[in-house]
């Protein structure tokens, strides 16, 4: 709905000038209630800071995990966090929605 | 995503052009369209609402991200009122822009951290486009000030067009614009008594009330 978190992408970019490798995570499809809007963001660097939001603390953890993956991979992956797949016996959001998280290192 | 592709989202978010960044979910793929060039895309159609809606989705495992022109409130009016709307406003993402000719109000110190311009509004507001993703509010009660500020809100296109009044402060200022020219159904863009009539009280309570009518006017145009 809203507009992407600009503050996000501005901070992707001055980590980047500062050189920091960087990922951004993108809520990309939700499905029933869902804390955050698609399109909301978190960047994280290769230390996993990380600044922004894609669910509202439940599932930043483990998006945070796989993104310094990402960085160190170079490849971007599409992420599930629901109460469906297995995942959420870890991580499940607790209002009962799902999401799907795109990570993806700027290079 | 490339660095390159990051620093073009956020130069059209400075020169406040309407971008979507599209990206195939599986190859990683990404492409920035224009919202001038979305009607020559492959995905013109879902383009086209996302940009009308402010909405962003995936369609055929390709995620289309509406990057629309900042949120932008105009204030016209350095006074109390303005104090308490700025923090609410920003939080709801908008950038600030207050203009008040009466430099005792309009100073750094009252307003830090927005944009200040101690000049009449109808010498500033011809470089600020009153476009689609801005909203205007006037707060001074003084026409000398309002008046040129609602006429070129009246003439150019923001969502939410406000003026702060009583009912009765109100219909002399409908009556001054109908002798400008204007028509019932123009001036009727106009907003006021400001705000939703939740019974407001003070300036924080009435910044509420005009934030959330402002919300109402952006998001389902009425």
């Amino acid at each position: 709905m809203a507009a992407p978190d600009h503050t996000v992408l501005e901070q992707a970019s001055e980590w980047l000038k500062a050189g920091r490798r960087i990922a951004i995570a993108t809520v990309v499809e939700t499905w029933g209630s869902a804390p955050q809007p698609i399109g909301s963001q978190l960047v994280i660097d290769q230390e996993g800071n990380f600044i922004g939001s894609v669910s509202g603390g439940c599932v930043e953890g483990a998006v945070v995990t796989e993104a310094v993956d990402v960085i160190a991979a170079g490849k971007p992956k599409l992420l599930n966090f629901g109460v469906a797949d297995e995942t959420a016996w870890k991580v499940g959001l607790a209002c009962g929605g799902r999401i799907g998280v795109y990570v993806e290192p700027v290079v | 995503m490339k660095r390159e592709t990051l620093e073009q989202l956020l130069a059209a978010r400075a020169e406040r052009r309407a971008v979507a960044l599209v990206t195939e979910l599986a190859t990683g793929t990404q492409r920035i369209v224009a919202r001038e060039q979305a009607a020559r895309d492959p995905l013109a159609s879902v383009l086209d609402e996302a940009f009308r809606f402010d909405q962003s989705g995936t369609h055929d495992g390709q995620f289309v991200a509406v990057q629309n022109p900042p949120l932008r409130l105009v204030i016209i009016g350095a006074v109390h009122i303005a104090q308490a709307v700025i923090p609410i406003a920003q939080q709801a993402g908008y950038d600030i822009v207050v203009i008040d000719p009466r430099g005792a109000f309009a100073t750094g110190a009252r307003f830090p951290g927005v944009a200040l311009h101690v000049e009449w509004p109808d010498e500033v507001l011809p470089q600020v486009a009153l476009d689609q993703r801005t909203a205007m509010i006037a707060l001074t009660h003084d026409p000398k000030i309002d008046d040129p500020a609602l006429t070129a809100a009246l003439k150019a296109n923001p969502f939410y067009i406000g003026a702060l009044g009583s009912k009765k402060t109100q219909g002399s200022r409908i009556a001054r614009l109908k002798e400008k020219g204007f028509s019932e159904a123009e001036i009727g863009r106009i907003h006021g008594p400001i705000g939703l009539a939740i019974g407001a009280r003070g300036a924080r309570e009435i910044a509420i009330a005009i934030m959330a009518e402002m919300t109402r006017a952006l998001r389902l145009g009425t």
